[in-house]
């Protein structure tokens, strides 16, 4: 406890004998005969100042009056009970005299409320821990997975669902999602594929050039448009515009407690919210594929013309000849395993979003990350399939 | 004579074409624990915002600790803001912090308070909110809402200052949990002999803690009293208020303990 009253006689004490002035006028501690006088106002604010000073008398015992100190707020009565104890620590004591009724009041309280520090057992930082810490990662990824398919699964199952009970499929919200996800990507994903289209064009010309090969830059063009460049680059735009919006608009529902609440009204979310979405994101992306490829080509036909004078018409003529149309197939093979990875993975981590608005910017964006990637992984997968094929 | 803290004159607020206040007078005073009351859309939180500098209002004056809070520098009104404390209606914690760090935030605004006195500090509020001491290391999304509106009246209380603003402090909270609140917004205004300005629909509330009351209606403050005072009023709306059957609840069971 605070020792208080006026009539207690402490030994002389103290580091110095010269009055220790605060630079502020807030609070001041001056020596006084045996002991020291606090006055001004001894707040949250003036600790900064008096607070050096106060733990410098921590040497013997101290005896400060506080008769004439005009304030102290609960920062005060603390610095004064961490005085006292570290006072007692060395064995001293701090004696307070002339406390006014409300200003003990106040210490006592903040002495009452003092919280008990718990030891917080700290984790042990070796090897074990890293592998610890490896292997928890790996089965975190492997669940991920397996959530993956389950999402999957969930789809086709509901799907199957409402092949066989229409009346409960939601035509406006397919339409609706066919809308957001298809239309409004076509001017974004057509632009994208003529630019890529020219580009490919250009360099294959110079380089073709030195060969005097360059009626072949319409292969080029053909081939890596329509078998790959086409609908990966597409499905990477579409995984970055719809898989975040599948996951912000599922997360932001699941954290206003939406999705319980469907649950509750016997409303399916899978069949109200997965299917409509990735159902949409089936019908459009080889639609937005087949735009990125046309475009694509009328841009390196626009290109191989300029730059290399390959007229429209023979361009037409080399391609329709030369192109078989096993790369527009492989190409489009891929479309709705693209479609299926992005509408999975954004719905699935529309799920993981909690109850807070940090967990559904965090999943919105590794949605789009683990999209992309997925995207990537599935297309070099196909080419290894398609190589051993041999098509 | 009581010091007046707070003190509005003619406060005009207005939505468009809609008038929440009109020419609205309200006194504050130091040291009071002082309830507003009113129906939904009358406008309470609206005045809370107005005085806590997050809304000006269309018309009228307002003046806290003396000074024209509405025609005053930036420096003055942040030095105003700095003895002003608000706890909002769900604690409006920062979600990427925790309890902690919440309630060291306003200290990171006074210069030379070291980081190790800073973080006993804020343990300190936490502790004197009445909170368990591991919840300092909890961010907000863990706590439950009776925790968060404790560690939100932390962070209100970080700088120690003079007024408190309380938007619905008991709103969602359990009966017990409720009136624990209530005790400590009560020991606390004594101890630290703030000033609390406290909106609430709860009666209980009213009774436990406030010591004046001010009854927003008809776009004013219409009423201002004690409890037993609000009690003898005719005003339909009031007397509806304090004389319904929670009311009768709630004045019977302190009249029990009384």
């Amino acid at each position: 406890m605070v020792q208080t009253g006026p009539d207690q006689t402490m030994p002389d004490a103290g580091p110095d004998s010269a009055p220790v002035a605060s630079d502020l006028a807030r609070a001041q501690i001056t020596r006084s005969g045996a002991g020291f006088v606090l006055t001004g106002v001894l707040n949250v604010r003036s600790l900064p100042t008096i607070l050096p000073e106060l733990e410098a008398l921590a040497g013997q015992d101290v005896q400060i009056d506080l008769s004439d100190l005009a304030k102290i707020d609960t920062a005060g009565a603390y610095a004064l009970i961490r005085l006292r104890a570290r006072l007692q620590d060395r064995g001293a004591v701090l004696s307070l005299t002339g406390v006014q009724p409300d200003h003990q009041a106040l210490i006592e309280r903040v002495e009452h409320s003092l919280p008990k520090p718990e030891t917080r057992t700290a984790a042990p930082r070796n090897l074990m821990a890293g592998f610890d810490a490896l292997g928890r990662k790996v089965v975190e990824f492997l669940r991920f997975l397996g959530d993956l398919h389950g999402m999957l699964g969930l789809f086709l199952a509901r799907l199957v669902y409402a092949i066989r009970h229409p009346s409960e499929f939601r035509l406006t919200a397919l339409v609706h999602h066919c809308d957001q996800v298809g239309l409004k990507a076509v001017p974004i994903v057509a632009l994208m594929g003529f630019l890529i289209g020219v580009v490919l064009a250009f360099q294959g010309s110079v380089q073709l050039r030195q060969f005097g090969a360059e009626i072949f830059v319409v292969d080029l063009i053909a081939i890596s448009i329509l078998r790959e460049l086409g609908i990966l680059l597409t499905a990477i735009i579409v995984a970055g515009r719809t898989a975040s919006s599948f996951t912000a608009a599922i997360g932001s529902m699941k954290m206003r407690e939406e999705i319980d609440a469907m649950r509750t009204l016997a409303i399916d979310p899978a069949l109200a919210l997965f299917v409509p979405r990735i159902l949409a994101l089936l019908i459009v992306l080889p639609i937005l594929g087949m735009i990125a490829n046309l475009t694509g080509l009328i841009g390196g036909a626009m290109m191989a013309w300029i730059e290399l004078g390959i007229s429209p018409g023979m361009f037409m003529a080399r391609l329709l000849d030369d192109t078989s149309l096993d790369h527009v197939i492989v190409g489009f093979v891929k479309a709705p395993v693209f479609a299926l990875i992005i509408g999975v993975i954004g719905c699935h981590a529309g799920m993981q979003v909690g109850g807070n608005a940090e967990s559904l910017g965090a999943q919105t964006s590794s949605a789009v990350v683990r999209a992309i990637f997925m995207v990537i992984v599935a297309d070099a997968l196909f080419s290894v399939f398609f190589a051993i094929l041999g098509i | 004579m009581q010091e007046t803290v707070i003190a509005l004159r003619g406060i005009i607020n207005q939505f468009g074409q809609h008038r929440v206040h009109d020419n609205l007078d309200l006194d504050v005073y130091r040291g009071e624990v002082l309830g507003v009351v009113g129906g939904s859309g009358t406008g309470k939180s609206v005045l809370l915002r107005c005085i806590a500098g997050l809304r000006p209002p269309q018309g009228g004056s307002i003046h806290i600790f003396g000074q024209d809070a509405l025609n005053c520098s930036e420096t003055e009104r942040r030095a105003i803001d700095m003895r002003m404390g608000v706890m909002f209606q769900d604690g409006a914690l920062f979600s990427s912090l925790t309890v902690r760090e919440n309630v060291e935030v306003p200290m990171r605004n006074l210069a030379g308070l070291d980081a190790g006195l800073r973080r006993e500090l804020a343990d300190l509020k936490i502790a004197m909110s009445g909170l368990p001491y591991k919840a300092g290391d909890n961010y907000p999304s863990e706590l439950s809402g009776g925790m968060r509106k404790r560690a939100g009246l932390a962070r209100a209380l970080a700088l120690d200052p003079e007024i408190v603003f309380l938007d619905e402090p008991t709103a969602g909270l359990d009966p017990i949990g409720a009136a624990a609140f209530d005790e400590l917004i009560k020991a606390l205004s004594e101890t630290l002999g703030l000033t609390v300005f406290l909106v609430t629909h709860d009666l209980d509330t009213l009774h436990a803690t406030c010591d004046r009351i001010a009854v927003l209606a008809e776009k004013r403050v219409m009423y201002t009293g004690t409890m037993a005072d609000m009690l003898h009023i005719e005003h339909p709306w009031v007397h509806e208020y304090f004389h319904g059957p929670r009311a009768r609840a709630a004045v019977e069971t302190l009249e029990r303990n009384a």
